[in-house]
């Protein structure tokens, strides 16, 4: 492997027949790149994909009400529906094992101020678990804790931007905010992946809203997340349980999905996994078809180049060449060929994708399209090894050819 | 250094098959300068292909320098080649992409000798055969005669014990001629054998014994006034 001679005759060989070397070169090159372009764009999509659904929890589900639509046991459509917590009892009791997280959520808009600063927020209100499903990055301060719901403590935890529009620099921690004339202690300041309008978000304790604002048990929606020890499927049923569950207990007909429905995200899981499974089974094939299409390449060109070649070989073994070191150059030759090549076709390949970046994001739904780097290896791994055998055989046959019949061959 | 008893070779033509040597024998020894004559398809090629190493025969027995060969592979055939033979063919068979110096370095490489010393080697028998100067020319830039030397020189670098040569002068004029015959007298009296084929009376009259060859069988074998000369 490492006779620099070899080597030599090996260079020599391609150097002067730049042509034949050029045309092997080319198809895996082009192979590689196709292959790179492919898995390349196809991650891209992925990406996007996977993007979509980063911000909460994976395993999340909403219980929702609205009206209804549908009269049922003597009860008008059109009546407005409204949880309570005696539904989050119910399911947090009835559903335990199959929860992993659970809280409560109403939505308010208030006027909060500081000082002479003053803006309208979204404010939630929320029990402890909140943090984990929303997936909140708490950096200073804490979050909510039980205590907070117990004592229906007049604290406040603020986004990122929150902090900034209303105090700049300055420290936030432990201050007091004006939350439409009531006070409430900022105890801790998160940030979010969701995007800013994530970061602009109050959270107060369920307990305290329900006391100060309308003094009932009203909440706007139940927010759990699943066990993840469930797979999907048993996901899936289980939010179907519970929408049924929910539907009676409220009095609600059993189809009527805009009274009260359960978003789950294992269904929309399920839905892209199984959009991603078939999206990388066809990459599969049309990977592995480029690839064999590069390798029936390589090996007719390896045996028009070993046909061609015949009466050199012919030539030196009259001269005392063994068969194996014919074979053996040969082999070397075609590694090495292919091994450049490929290494060019990927380097192309990686390129176009740098320059397509995330311009195709809004349009086509790719996302930095990237090639992991043992996806390629490995492809070219496949190629160098299918040019080894592609230039194995047929050289071996006419390394084993007589020197007589090789002579005389044209 | 070659002997041959009791020859056969057929070529297989479809179902049937040609006998083309029809059990010959021939003793050549040590710095014998031998010609085969005959006509056209008479085995000539055959013959000197076989003692070359570079094709089998179906019967008989043949010694080369005294070892039998029989159910050689091609890797110890090649070893055989390149220790004791050196190949002078009518089309010279040089290769196209290597210089006139690389062409004759080259069998060395097959026997394991380093780059330097190989072209150190082979730039004395190129000089020896007259085209020092054209060792960086590629073939297709030499004149047949000039091809044919470096060839020669080529068949001579390793040493051999015997050069065979296939009709070395049969695309050659007739100046060239001469000055390749010279060269193959001149080696024959270094001690090496030399075995040609030719057509030409005068190229076989240059020989010291002269071998004729009628439908794989010989007729006549014969010393010439060359051999008679000294
Ligand atoms: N590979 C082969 N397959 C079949 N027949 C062959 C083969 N090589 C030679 N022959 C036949 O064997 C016979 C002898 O051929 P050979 O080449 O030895 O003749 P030659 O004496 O060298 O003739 P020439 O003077 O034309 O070179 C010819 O009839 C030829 O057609
Ligand atoms: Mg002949």
């Amino acid at each position: 492997m490492f006779d620099l001679d070899r080597w030599r005759e090996i260079f020599q060989s391609i150097n002067k027949n730049k042509l034949r070397s050029a045309l092997s070169g080319f198809t895996v090159a082009f192979a590689i790149l196709l292959f790179t372009l492919l898995f390349g764009i196809v991650s891209g999509l992925s990406n996007t994909f996977k993007d979509a659904f980063v911000d909460d929890a994976q395993n999340s589900m909403f219980v929702r009400v609205w009206r209804t639509t549908k009269p049922f046991k003597g009860l008008q459509k059109g009546r407005a529906i409204q949880l309570t917590n005696e539904e989050y009892n119910y399911v947090t009791d009835e559903y335990g094992k199959k929860i992993q997280f659970k809280t409560a959520r109403i939505y308010k808009n208030f006027n909060i101020k500081y000082r002479n600063k003053a803006n309208n927020y979204n404010v939630r209100a929320v029990h402890p678990d909140h943090q984990y499903l929303e997936k909140t990055k708490v950096y200073e301060g804490r979050y909510l804790i039980g205590r907070d719901l117990k004592e229906k403590a007049k604290v406040i935890v603020i986004g990122r931007l929150i902090k900034e529009d209303l105090f700049g620099e300055r420290p936030a921690l432990g201050k007091r905010l004006n939350v439409n004339g009531i006070s409430y202690k900022i105890v801790g300041i998160y940030s979010d992946d969701g995007g800013d309008n994530e970061e602009r978000i109050a959270y107060i304790p369920v307990t305290t809203a329900q006391m100060i604002y309308g003094n009932n048990d009203h909440i706007s929606q139940i927010f759990l997340g699943y066990n993840p020890n469930l797979n999907l499927d048993q996901a899936v049923a289980f939010g179907n349980q519970l929408e049924r569950d929910l539907r009676k207990k409220l009095d609600i007909h059993p189809d009527d999905q805009s009274a009260l429905s359960v978003r789950n995200m294992a269904e929309a899981n399920k839905n892209v996994g199984q959009f991603m499974g078939i999206l990388y089974a066809i990459v599969i094939l049309v990977g592995s078809g480029t690839l064999i299409a590069g390798i029936i390449g390589i090996s007719n060109i390896m045996i028009f180049i070993i046909k061609e070649r015949t009466k050199e070989f012919g030539i030196r073994k009259a001269l005392g060449a063994k068969p194996s070191s014919i074979v053996a150059m040969v082999v070397q030759e075609s590694i090495l060929i292919t091994t450049i090549a490929g290494y060019l076709g990927l380097s192309l390949g990686t390129y176009i994708l740098s320059l397509i970046g995330d311009s195709l994001e809004d349009d086509y739904f790719i996302k930095d399209p990237s090639v992991s780097p043992t996806i390629v290896v490995g492809a070219t791994i496949v190629l160098i090894i299918a040019g080894l055998i592609a230039g194995y055989l047929p050289a071996k046959k006419a390394a084993n050819i007589k020197p007589i019949v090789a002579l005389s061959a044209d | 250094m070659i002997k041959i008893e009791n020859l056969h070779k057929s070529y297989p033509i479809g179902k049937d098959s040609l006998h083309v040597l029809k059990g010959l024998d021939l003793h050549i020894k040590e710095g014998e300068f031998v010609s085969i004559m005959g006509s056209s398809g008479s085995g000539k090629s055959t013959l000197l292909n076989i003692v070359g190493l570079l094709d089998t025969h179906d019967e008989g027995k043949y010694y080369l320098n005294g070892q039998l060969i029989k159910d050689l592979n091609e890797k110890k055939a090649a070893i055989l080649r390149n220790k004791f033979l050196g190949f002078v063919f009518q089309s010279f068979n040089l290769i196209s992409y290597k210089t006139a110096l690389e062409n004759v370095a080259l069998p060395l490489y097959y026997k394991g000798m380093g780059r330097k010393e190989r072209l150190k080697i082979a730039l004395e028998y190129l000089e020896k055969v007259g085209l020092k100067d054209w060792a960086e020319h590629l073939p297709n830039e030499l004149s047949g005669g000039q091809k044919q030397r470096v060839a020669i020189a080529r068949a001579l670098v390793t040493k051999p014990k015997v050069v065979l040569a296939d009709e070395p002068t049969g695309a050659l004029d007739s100046t060239t001629t001469d000055s390749v015959m010279d060269l193959l007298k001149e080696i024959n009296d270094e001690g090496m054998t030399v075995f040609v084929i030719t057509h030409e009376e005068e190229v076989a009259a240059q020989t010291k014994r002269i071998v004729r060859l009628r439908d794989g069988v010989i007729i006549s074998d014969k010393l010439t006034q060359q051999a008679k000369a000294v």
